[in-house]
């Protein structure tokens, strides 16, 4: 497998707003990868500059090895399905999902057998005579789905494809996408803002924040090990903690905290007296009635939620901060009130460098580049 | 009870309707309805010997229409509104479409200018018109003034200039419909049209004009029926050489003073009018957005 | 870039193709305007003699001219009036209620809209002359009030598709009456379609010429003063008059506007 698109230093300004700064990607073929991230970081400006409705402020986009600048998107073997579906009002379904054979200038009798079978394959046959606005948009998805996946493209483009669903058809559409996906062994690069979506469909994930991809990794990587503090509170629900290393002892760093002390597997590239930050997911947080080994953390237990199969409880600190520790339903719990000693296993707790160093770094790579 | 029950229906209902579409239904039906029927009327009336309409029923004045001279101002006029339309479907498609979608903050700006030159009263600007094309008019000056020629020439009173006033006259009735259409136009769905590998050539044709065809449809009604009638852009910058049906109907009423055969042809107009409306509806036209 | 510069090339053709519709749109103002600083003393006041203010003096002398444009002004404000009053009422009533011959109206109302000018012209001529309404300032008045109601009821219908009904009935749930619900809800909230429609039916109604050619009689309105004078030349003090009106809409064009802008930014 080799790389299909290529990025290398795109930057976007709209005026002197900077949309997307010096952004390096590339995308492996066949490869699921998502674009992630809140509004206004970048993402679909991304997508549509691969697809060709913004040109790149500086920079190289290529596809299959071959610069695409100077094409415009009609001469482009990419497509798009876009967020609104902008399916064709005027036109019949048979006939929005053979335009592009249309335009390639396809024999009829050709188009009509792949608008068929294409029909088929996204479960809308016999919708061939509607139009677009007598359809659900459950419906109204398979048909923008289809129309740009008949051109048989090298890299198919979706913008937030899912938005406009509601969550049922959301999931059930996720999972169809995916396997579609396979079936045709398509580049897929998808944008979104929901994170469990990204997590569920992608090969790898892109989380992009304010023009920049803060990390780019799979799905249980990304989780698991986030690499800057963005990407572990965009993600997920986590417990957040800043601190500062005084200790390092076999790969194992002692934070020093504003409420006290706490144990964190340390990786190499992180060194003594370096203020840092402690992600650790609230199912691998734990606490007890008495105080732990080397976790000087003390708090109060505020309240008890139940969410199905766990309980959460939220306990809070001295300096008032509120954590979030998940637990089996059914332990036995400490009244509401309490004072208790939350701690967790070193390697379950990921050590981020903090946010000066991680610009730092960007900006020498900016340099080097 | 039942009284009781009335009593509410007159208050929540009745009355309120009554107050407000009273006034404007009086005007329609004294102000419009009838005297359009009177204008029927009158068509089959005869004149006596002092000029006069007396009531009485004859269908001369239709076959007075069928007069050869006539016939050759009803073609006339037809071919001038077609030719109106058409150029201002020409300048006015392509125009409307660069101010709609501009992305420039200047938009409104753009739009109020076309409607701008609309208040200066139309006869003047007709006349600025000729000012600028006649014989002593700015053309002429310049055109002398550069040796390019040595006698003035005569720009005015062909049927070219009064296609001229007409286009001038008409072309925002053209332009805004046209504006409305296009600025609805999704421009996601031009970036897929494109994405879908069809060139701006077949962009236009399969996307843009099928989608904004209702605002040319509504513009071509709204200049190709008042120029039947304008008769006065015909009387500033034709000269009598490029009459329209309204030239007609005006020499009747003023000083040809043959009332029932400027009924006559005024009926001929409404039909025009009304088939010409019967297939703007067929073709899917909103009668709403003629007036706005 | 080849690219770039193609897209270039589309953005100066569609600015170049703009400017000369602009310049054909504002070519005849531009000659009202320059000809009424034209010194010339000979009919048809159009080759050039030099610059005089001359004509914006004889302006204010010429009463007749005066007179006509004061009474266009007096028939646009009356009827602008009378027609934004009664086509409100109306679309508001064909909107809210049902009734016999509502269809028959609605019909009606599209016949100005559609019809040649000169037709609603001869026909009002004709139902005046029948009934001996002597023709002047009341039937030029009628006249124009019948072809502004249409577009009235147009604008304000506009506004009303997007109106939810319930905000009145919210309104008397809180305790007013109809008629204070009519003037403390309904009427504002149709506010931006009512004023839209009024500022056209007063543009349409100083603009007219046709409707007006056939029912003025003695009361002459200053479209038709020029039209008396096209014949023979128009003097430039009428031009002088345009000139004044057009200066007079475009610092009306920008007040409005900038209003508009700060509103917007106040929201």
């Amino acid at each position: 497998m080799g790389k299909i698109v290529e990025i290398e230093g795109v930057n976007k300004l709209y005026g002197s707003n900077h949309v997307v700064k010096n952004l390096n990607l590339s995308i492996e073929e066949g490869e699921f990868l998502t674009l992630l991230g809140s509004s206004g970081c970048g993402k679909t400006t991304t997508l549509r500059m691969i697809a060709g409705f913004e040109e790149p402020s500086t920079g190289s986009i290529k596809v299959e090895g071959e610069s695409i600048e100077e094409k415009e998107p009609f001469e482009r073997n990419v497509n798009t399905v876009f967020q609104t579906y902008a399916l064709f009002p005027h036109k019949t379904i048979f006939d929005n999902i053979a335009y592009g054979l249309k335009m390639k200038k396809v024999p009829k009798k050709e188009i009509k057998e792949r608008v068929l079978a294409m029909m088929d394959m996204v479960q809308l046959n016999g919708f061939e005579k509607r139009y677009p606005s007598q359809l659900s948009g459950g419906q109204k998805q398979r048909v923008a789905i289809a129309r740009a996946l008949i051109n048989r493209p090298r890299v198919l483009l979706l913008d937030e494809p899912l938005g406009a669903l509601d969550l049922k058809l959301r999931k059930q559409m996720q999972l169809e996408l995916k396997r579609l996906q396979k079936k045709l062994n398509i580049t897929f690069i998808y944008v979104t803002h929901d994170q469990e979506e990204a997590l569920t469909m992608s090969d790898r994930i892109a989380v992009m924040n304010s023009g920049v991809i803060e990390q780019l990794a799979t799905p249980s990587e990304i989780y698991e090990k986030p690499k800057t503090r963005f990407v572990a509170t965009f993600i997920g629900e986590t417990n957040i903690y800043d601190g500062c290393i005084t200790n390092i002892t076999d790969g194992i760093a002692t934070m020093t905290l504003e409420n006290g002390a706490v144990k964190v597997a340390c990786p190499e590239d992180f060194s003594l007296l370096e203020y840092a930050t402690i992600s650790v997911r609230p199912e691998k947080m734990k606490f007890e009635t008495k105080p732990v080994d080397g976790f000087e953390l003390v708090a109060q237990v505020k309240d008890y939620v139940y969410v199905g199969s766990v309980l959460k409880c939220i306990v809070s600190l001295p300096n008032g901060n509120e954590l979030k520790i998940e637990r089996l339903a059914g332990q036995e719990l400490p009244p509401i009130g309490s004072r208790c000693y939350p701690y967790w296993n070193p390697e379950d707790a990921v050590l981020i460098h903090n946010e000066s160093h991680y610009i730092f770094e960007q900006l020498n790579s900016i340099k080097l580049a | 009870m039942s009284r009781k029950k009335s009593k509410h229906e007159f208050r929540a209902n009745t009355l309120p309707a009554m107050l407000t579409v009273g006034p404007v239904t009086l005007i329609m039906i004294l102000l419009i309805a009838v005297p359009l029927l009177y204008v029927a009327v009158m068509s089959v009336c005869s004149l006596d010997e002092y000029y006069n309409v007396t009531f009485k029923f004859t269908l001369s004045n239709y076959t007075r229409l069928l007069n050869a001279d006539y016939i050759k101002i009803y073609i006339q006029s037809i071919v001038i509104a077609l030719v109106t339309t058409v150029l201002c479907i020409l300048i006015g498609y392509p125009f409307a479409y660069f101010i709609a979608r501009t992305k420039s903050k200047k938009k409104k700006i753009l739009y109020m200018l076309v409607i701008i030159p609309f208040w200066t009263n139309s006869l003047i600007r007709i006349y600025g018109w000729r000012s600028f094309l006649g014989t002593s008019g700015w053309i002429n000056s310049i055109l002398q003034g550069l040796h390019i020629v040595n006698e003035p020439v005569d720009l005015l009173y062909k049927q070219g200039t009064t296609i001229l006033g007409m286009v001038y006259c008409l072309i925002p009735f053209m332009i805004l419909p046209l504006y409305t259409a296009i600025e609805k136009l999704d421009t996601s769905l031009l970036e897929a049209s494109s994405d879908l590998g069809a060139r701006p050539s077949s962009t236009f044709f399969e996307v843009i004009l099928p989608l904004t065809s209702s605002g040319i449809f509504s513009g071509s009604l709204m200049v190709f029926i008042p120029c039947l009638g304008y008769f006065f852009v015909s009387d500033i910058l034709g000269g009598g050489n490029s009459d329209v049906i309204g030239n007609l109907i005006e020499r009747q009423f003023q000083s040809g003073n043959n009332w029932p055969l400027g009924a006559a042809l005024s009926i001929i107009l409404i039909i025009v009018t009304l088939i010409l409306v019967k297939i703007y509806q067929k073709l899917g036209g909103d009668m709403d957005s003629l007036g706005v | 870039m080849k690219r770039q510069s193609r897209i270039k090339a589309k953005k100066g053709f569609s600015i170049g193709f703009c400017a000369l519709v602009y310049t054909f749109l504002f070519m005849p103002i531009l000659v009202i305007v320059v000809n009424s600083f034209n010194a010339t003393t000979t009919k048809p006041y159009m080759s050039w003699k030099g610059f005089t203010f001359d004509w914006y003096q004889k302006l204010w002398e010429n009463t007749s001219l005066l007179g006509a444009f004061g009474n266009t002004m007096i028939i646009a404000i009356i009827s602008t009036i009378l027609a934004t009053i009664i086509g409100t009422l109306g679309a508001i009533g064909m909107y809210k209620y049902k009734f016999k011959g509502k269809k028959v109206i609605d019909a009606l109302l599209y016949i100005p809209v559609v019809i040649p000018e000169i037709v609603l012209g001869i026909a009002l001529l004709t139902i005046f002359a029948k009934v001996n309404i002597p023709r002047g300032m009341i039937t030029l008045i009628l006249a124009h009030v019948t072809f502004c109601i249409p577009f009235v009821i147009f604008n304000v219908r506009a506004r009303l598709s997007g109106y939810d009904g319930s905000i009145e009935e919210a309104s008397m749930d809180l305790g007013a009456n109809r008629l204070v619900t009519f003037f403390e809800i309904t009427l504002p909230v149709l506010a931006p379609g009512i004023l839209g429609g009024a500022l056209l039916a007063f543009t349409l109604s100083i603009d007219d010429v046709i409707i007006s050619y056939f029912v003025y009689g003695q009361t002459k309105t200053y479209p038709l003063k020029v039209m008396e004078s096209v014949k023979s030349g128009v003097s430039p003090d009428v031009n002088a008059l345009s000139t004044l009106i057009l200066i007079g809409t475009i610092i009306f064009v920008v007040i409005t506007q900038c209003d508009w802008s700060s509103k917007k930014k106040a929201k």
